[in-house]
C-alpha cells in the first residue's frame, strides 16, 4: 500500500478515536443528572411552548410539576384536564381539574358604532397608541384595532376582521393560554368559562364613563343603567364604575339580561335566534319558549339542529 | 386630508433624510471616476456600466415582484448603486453575458436571499465580483490597455489587453526581479493618481475617487472612520515592509494607488448595510481590511486582495456590532 | 466663548416665529378643569368640594406623597364638580372643575410690579416656601422643585445651573421671559442658590438669543456668583445632562442624578416662579406659553393661567388655521400631540405648536439600512436601531443591559433616520417595560 494512504488512514483514524475518547469523558464529567420523570411529563405536554402555564416553555413546566409536591398553581391551559390527568398519573398524584376557558373580547365598538374623532398616524401597535393617548375614538377604553393580540397568539386563534376593525376569536383554536390578555393594553380580553357549544353571554364593553358620555362615543356602550343587574336571577351580574360585568362562573346562560340592555351592549353568541318580540316573554316568566331556553344544560343533543 | 386632528408620538418633525438621497449621493460621488474611465476606456465604460445597472435593477424588480411577491422598491436607488459599483469592479471589456450573470449573483444571491435591503451580511457588488473572478478568471483579469475613447469594447484582442500594475508586480516578484527594476516598467505615481494604468473601471483614477470621497464626507453620507483606517493601515503596514526590504516590497504610495484599494476603502467598505454601526467598530473593521488586503497582496496567490478582505471583514461585522459598543454618556453605572 | 456637548445632537430648523413678541395677558375663561396631576409623582389630593368658593392663589389640592406638589386655584369662583376630564395625558383624568366669577386674589399676594431684591430666609425656609407654592419644573418635566432641592444624604451640590437654552424649535417662552423679567430671574436664581447652599450659578443660554445673553450678562454683574454661559445652537442642548456636560464638562453617571456630580438644574421659568412665590407670595398659577405655527396668524407669547383651555390661546393668536394637522403641547421634538383643543394648559405647557396638515403625515417606514446615523446622533451614546429591534422582540433583559433607561427621549434618532423608522416609539415601549421590571425587582 502507498505510504501516503497509510499515513492518511492512520492519522485520521487516530484523530477520530482520540476525539471520541475525549468527548466520552467530557460528556461523563459534565453530565447533568435529571429526574427521568421530567422527560416523561414533558412528553405528555402539548409542546406548544406558549407560556400559558406561566413558565418559560413546556420543559420548565414539567420540571416545576416534578419538583413540586402538588399541583398548586400548576395547570396547562392548552392541554387541559386530559393532559393534567396524564401528568398526574406519571407522578402518582391526584389530578387537578379546571373548567375549560376561552378568550373573549369585551368590546364591540366597531367603526360603524364608534366613530373616529381624530386621525392616528403613529406606529400601528396597540401598545404604542395606548401609551400615547386614549385612541382615535371618543371611548378611551375601547379596542384600538392594531392587532397586538393577533401577533402574539401562538395558536392562530385570533384574526383581525377587516370590516369591523376588531379582533375575532376562533373558538376551535383558542386554548385560553392568556397571551392576548397580557398583550392587550386596554385589558379587553377575558378568559371566560367555556360553555356548551361555545355559547357566550357577556357585556362587550369596558367603558367606565358616565352613561351619557359613553353613549356619545359608542352606540353599543354599556351605560351602567343596571337594568341587566336587576333581572339576573343568579346574581351573576355586578355593577361598578358605570359598567356591568357578568361573572362567567355564575352565569347560567338564561339570556334574560340580553334584551334588557338598552344599547345592545350584552352579546349572546351561539344561541338559536329569538322569536318575535311579542311572543318573547322576556319580562314574563311563564311561556314555554323561556322554559326551553332557561336551562340549556338540559337540552339534549338533537337540539343542535336548530343552530 | 381629513378635517380631523392628527395624533402621533413625538418627534413631529423630520430631517428630510431619505434612502434615495443617500443612494443618489453615492452615485454623484462616483461621477468623477466614471468620467475618468470614460476618458481612458471609451465606449466600454458606458456599455459595462449600463448593462450592470440595468440588469441589477431588472433582477431586483423581477425577484421582488414575482418570486418574493413583496413590495417593489427599485426606486430607492440601492440596486442602482450595486449595479454601478459592480461595473466599477469589472474590466471594461467584459462580455455582456458575464456582466448579467454577475448582476444576478449580486442581487439575487448577495442581497435578496437574505431578505432584501438591510439584511445582507456581505457586500452584494463584491459577492458578484468575486463570483465572477473565480468563475471566469481569464476574462476577469484581462484588462484593456487604456487607449482613450477609441478603446474597443471587445475582450482578448492581441495587444489590446494586459494585466494591472499589481499583476505585473506579483509576476515580477515571483521571478525574483527586484522591485526597483519592475517600477521602471510600471506607471509612475502620478500616472497611477490620474488613472493612466490598467485595471477595472473604478480602480484606475485615484484623484477622481478622492474627489468623490470629499463629496461623500461633506454631504455626511459617510464618515471618515472606514476609509481613513483602511488607507492608514495599508500605508503603515506596507511602509514597514518597504523599510524592511525595499527589494521585495513596493512603496506604500504604490499600494494605495493601485488595485481596488481606494475604490474599496471609499465606496465598497463603507456600504451601510455591511459595515459596523459604531465608530470604534468601524476603525477595527478598517484595520482588518487593510491588513488582510496587504497579506493577500504580499503573501497570497492573488495580486489583489481588497475584495476578499472586505468580504472577510463583512463576516466579522455582526461580532463587532455585538461587542463593540459606542462610548456611553456617563459611563459609570450607578447601582439601584 | 461658545461651549457645547460633544456627543450626538441634530440641527433642526429653528423657526422661532414668535421671537419678537412681547408677553400678552389673556382674557379669563368662563369655566375650567384643573387636572390634579400636572407633575411627576403622585397626583394631588383635592381639598375642595362641589360648591366651595375659591380665590386666586388658594390651595385647592395638596401634594400627596414625597414626590408630589400642591395645586393652587388660578381663578376665583365656585367649584363646580370633581370629575374626570381630558388632559394632556390623552386620557380623561381626575380634575377640579371651576366656574369662574370675577378675579379676586388672596390678599397676601403682592400683585404690584415692584421688584423685591432683598430676602433673609434660611435655606430650609426657602425650600418650604417653594413646596408650599406648588412649584414644579417648568421646562416640561414638571418634577416637584422642593424635592430637587432636598439633596440626598451623602451628596453635595456645588453648582446651580439655570436652563435658559430653549433648544426646541419654535418655542420662545423662556427667551421672552429672560428679556422681560431679567432682574426677577436673577433674584430667583439667588434664592435657589441659598436654598441649595451653593455660591456658584451659571445661566446657560443658546447662542440664538444674543439679546438675552447680553442683557443677563450685564445684570448678573450685580449678583455675586452668577455668570452667563453662551452655548452652541444644537439640539438637545437644553437636556439637563447635555447642559451640565457643556457648562461643567462633567457627565451625569448612567442611572444617577445631576447632584451626584454636584450640579442641580432648574429652568428659567422655574427660577422666576421661585421669585414670585417667595418675594410676592404668589403660588404657581400662571406661566408663559408660546403659541406658534407656520400658518398661525399671530404667533405670540402669552401669560396664561393654568387651566385655560388651549382653544382660547389659539383664538387669541388668530384662530385655528384651516388646514391644521397637529396641535402639540410643547415643541416639535418632544412635545405631545393632543387629540382635542379643549384640553387645559398645565404647569408643564411651554408652548402650543400648530403644524399644518401637509407637514403632519409621518414618513413612510422603510427597512433599516444600517446607516448608523441614529447611533451618531444619540447624545447618550446608545444604539437606537438595536433598542428598537430588542423592544420589538421583547428582549427586556438585553434592553436593560444596552442602557435603554439612559434614553432621554429627545427624538434625535427618529428625526435623522432616512428610513423613517419609528425608533423612539419602540424605545419608549421598551423603557416602560424595563421600568416595570426594575420596580418589581426592588420590591
Amino acid at each position: 500500500m502507498n505510504s501516503t494512504v497509510l499515513y492518511t488512514i492512520l492519522s485520521l483514524s487516530g484523530l477520530g478515536a482520540s476525539s471520541a475518547i475525549i468527548l466520552y469523558f467530557v460528556a461523563q464529567k459534565f453530565k447533568v443528572i435529571e429526574d427521568p420523570r421530567i422527560d416523561d411529563v414533558e412528553e405528555k405536554l402539548p409542546a406548544a411552548n406558549c407560556g400559558g402555564c406561566g413558565f418559560a416553555g413546556c420543559r420548565n413546566f414539567a420540571e416545576a410539576c416534578v419538583k413540586s409536591d402538588d399541583f398548586e398553581g400548576l395547570y396547562c391551559p392548552v392541554g387541559g384536564n386530559e393532559t393534567m390527568a396524564a401528568v398526574a398519573k406519571i407522578l402518582g398524584r391526584e389530578a387537578v381539574e379546571q373548567d375549560p376557558r376561552i378568550a373573549v373580547l369585551r368590546c364591540n365598538g366597531d367603526c360603524d358604532v364608534r366613530p373616529k374623532i381624530n386621525n392616528y398616524d403613529g406606529t400601528l401597535s396597540c401598545a404604542v397608541a395606548s401609551a400615547l393617548y386614549g385612541g382615535d375614538t371618543g371611548c378611551q377604553y375601547g379596542c384600538l384595532g392594531f392587532g397586538d393580540c393577533v401577533e402574539v397568539c401562538n395558536f392562530d386563534a385570533l384574526s383581525m376582521d377587516p370590516v369591523s376593525g376588531l379582533p375575532v376569536v376562533n373558538d376551535m383554536n383558542c386554548t385560553a393560554c392568556g397571551a392576548c390578555v397580557k398583550a392587550c393594553p386596554k385589558d379587553l380580553f377575558e378568559l371566560r368559562k367555556r360553555a356548551k357549544k361555545d355559547r357566550k353571554i357577556y357585556v362587550a364593553c369596558r367603558n367606565e364613563d358616565k352613561g351619557g358620555i359613553a353613549k356619545k362615543s359608542c352606540a353599543v356602550a354599556c351605560i351602567g343603567c343596571s337594568k341587566c343587574f336587576k333581572v339576573c336571577p343568579y346574581e351573576a351580574i355586578t355593577m361598578a364604575n358605570n359598567l356591568a360585568f357578568i361573572d362567567s362562573d355564575k352565569c347560567k346562560l338564561c339570556r334574560k339580561c340580553v334584551p334588557e340592555c338598552p344599547t345592545n351592549s350584552i352579546l349572546e353568541i351561539g344561541f338559536p335566534p329569538r322569536k318575535e318580540k311579542e311572543e318573547l316573554a322576556a319580562k314574563d316568566e311563564s311561556t314555554s319558549v323561556i322554559d326551553k331556553v332557561i336551562d340549556p344544560e338540559k337540552q339534549d343533543i338533537q337540539n343542535t339542529k336548530e343552530e | 386630508m381629513d378635517k380631523l386632528i392628527t395624533v402621533s408620538p413625538s418627534p413631529h418633525i423630520h430631517s428630510g433624510q431619505s434612502v434615495e438621497k443617500l443612494m443618489y449621493g453615492v452615485v454623484i460621488a462616483l461621477v468623477p471616476a466614471f468620467i475618468v474611465s470614460l476618458f481612458f476606456y471609451g465606449i466600454g465604460a458606458i456599455i459595462i456600466t449600463g448593462i450592470s445597472i440595468i440588469s441589477c435593477i431588472l433582477f431586483e424588480y423581477l425577484i421582488q415582484k414575482f418570486l418574493l411577491k413583496t413590495e417593489v422598491r427599485i426606486a430607492d436607488g440601492s440596486a442602482m448603486v450595486t449595479g454601478l459599483l459592480l461595473a466599477f469592479n469589472l474590466p471594461s471589456n467584459l462580455p455582456w453575458w458575464i456582466i448579467i450573470i454577475g448582476a444576478l449573483v449580486s442581487i439575487g444571491i448577495g442581497k435578496m436571499t437574505f431578505g432584501g435591503l438591510g439584511n445582507n451580511p456581505f457586500n452584494p457588488a463584491l459577492v458578484g465580483r468575486v463570483f465572477l473572478l473565480i468563475s471566469f478568471p481569464v476574462q476577469m483579469t484581462s484588462y484593456p490597455v487604456p487607449s482613450g475613447m477609441s478603446t474597443p469594447y471587445i475582450s482578448n484582442i492581441e495587444g489590446f489587453t494586459g494585466p494591472t500594475p499589481l499583476g505585473i508586480l506579483k509576476e515580477g516578484l515571483k521571478q525574483g526581479t527586484p522591485v526597483a527594476e519592475l517600477m521602471r516598467d510600471l506607471p509612475s505615481h502620478l500616472d497611477l493618481f490620474v488613472g493612466n494604468m490598467g485595471g477595472s473601471m473604478g480602480e484606475i483614477a485615484g484623484a477622481a475617487l478622492l474627489l468623490g470621497m470629499l463629496y461623500l464626507l461633506i454631504r455626511k453620507i459617510i464618515t471618515w472612520h472606514i476609509p481613513v483606517s483602511i488607507i492608514a493601515t495599508v500605508f503603515l503596514f506596507t511602509g514597514i515592509l518597504y523599510l524592511i526590504n525595499p527589494v521585495k516590497n513596493a512603496d506604500p504610495l504604490f499600494h494605495i494607488l493601485t488595485g481596488g484599494l481606494l475604490l474599496g476603502a471609499i465606496f465598497m467598505a463603507t456600504d451601510y448595510v455591511t459595515s459596523p454601526m459604531t465608530p470604534p467598530g468601524m476603525l477595527i473593521y478598517g484595520v482588518g481590511i487593510g491588513l488582510i488586503t496587504i497579506i493577500i497582496r504580499v503573501y497570497g496567490a492573488y495580486p489583489e486582495g481588497v475584495s476578499f478582505a472586505i468580504l472577510i471583514m463583512n463576516g466579522f461585522v455582526p461580532l463587532l456590532n455585538r461587542y463593540i459598543k459606542p462610548k456611553r454618556f456617563g459611563e459609570e453605572v450607578k447601582n439601584g | 466663548m461658545l461651549k457645547t456637548f460633544t456627543k450626538g445632537g441634530v440641527h433642526p430648523a429653528e423657526n422661532k416665529l414668535s421671537v419678537n413678541q412681547k408677553i400678552i395677558d389673556l382674557d379669563l375663561p368662563a369655566s375650567v378643569s384643573i387636572p390634579i396631576s400636572m407633575h411627576l409623582g403622585v397626583p394631588s389630593k383635592p381639598l375642595v368640594e362641589k360648591g366651595s368658593e375659591v380665590k386666586v392663589g388658594q390651595l385647592i389640592a395638596a401634594g400627596a406623597g414625597f414626590v408630589s406638589a400642591n395645586i393652587h386655584s388660578p381663578f376665583s369662583g365656585k367649584i363646580l364638580k370633581l370629575d374626570k376630564s381630558l388632559d394632556t395625558s390623552g386620557y380623561k383624568r381626575d380634575s377640579i372643575f371651576i366656574d369662574i366669577e370675577g378675579d379676586t386674589w388672596l390678599p397676601e399676594i403682592d400683585r404690584s410690579s415692584d421688584i423685591k431684591k432683598e430676602f433673609s430666609y434660611s435655606a430650609e425656609e426657602i425650600i418650604q416656601k417653594i413646596k408650599d407654592a406648588g412649584i414644579v419644573g417648568l421646562g416640561g418635566a414638571t418634577f416637584p422643585s422642593h424635592v430637587k432641592l432636598s439633596i440626598p444624604r451623602g451628596r453635595k451640590a456645588e453648582y446651580l445651573i439655570i436652563n435658559g437654552v430653549e433648544c426646541e424649535p419654535y418655542l420662545t417662552a423662556d427667551h421672552v421671559l429672560m428679556l422681560e423679567k431679567s432682574e426677577e430671574l436673577l433674584i430667583g436664581t439667588s434664592l435657589l442658590m441659598k436654598g441649595l447652599k451653593v455660591d456658584k450659578a451659571v445661566i446657560g443660554i443658546e447662542n440664538n438669543k444674543p439679546d438675552a445673553i447680553e442683557k443677563l450678562q450685564k445684570i448678573a454683574l450685580n449678583y455675586k456668583g452668577i455668570s452667563v454661559q453662551a452655548l452652541k445652537v444644537k439640539y438637545p442642548q437644553g437636556g439637563e445632562k447635555q447642559l451640565i456636560k457643556s457648562i461643567l464638562n462633567r457627565e451625569v453617571p448612567s442611572g444617577g442624578l445631576p447632584v451626584d456630580i454636584g450640579a442641580v438644574v432648574f429652568n428659567v421659568g422655574t427660577a422666576f416662579a421661585v421669585y414670585e412665590a417667595i418675594q410676592k407670595n404668589k403660588p404657581l398659577i400662571e406661566r408663559i406659553v408660546t403659541v406658534t405655527g407656520k400658518k398661525l396668524k399671530k404667533p405670540s407669547n402669552f401669560r396664561v393661567r393654568i387651566g385655560t383651555p388651549i382653544k382660547m390661546l389659539i383664538e387669541a393668536a388668530g384662530g385655528l388655521p384651516d388646514d391644521t394637522g397637529k396641535v402639540i403641547n410643547g415643541g416639535p421634538m418632544m412635545g405631545k400631540a393632543l387629540p382635542d383643543t379643549s384640553i387645559p394648559v398645565v404647569k408643564g405647557s411651554s408652548g402650543i405648536l400648530l403644524i399644518p396638515a401637509e407637514e403632519s403625515k409621518r414618513k413612510k417606514v422603510e427597512p433599516c439600512i444600517r446607516c448608523s446615523k441614529c447611533v451618531s446622533v444619540c447624545p447618550l451614546g446608545l444604539e437606537p436601531y438595536l433598542l428598537m429591534a430588542l423592544s420589538q422582540k421583547s428582549l427586556f433583559e438585553r434592553l436593560e443591559a444596552e442602557r435603554v433607561m439612559d434614553c432621554i427621549e429627545c427624538g434625535s434618532c427618529s428625526y435623522i433616520c432616512p428610513s423613517g423608522r419609528p425608533l423612539l416609539d419602540y424605545i419608549r415601549l421598551g423603557k416602560s417595560e424595563v421600568g416595570k421590571i426594575i420596580r418589581s425587582r426592588k420590591k
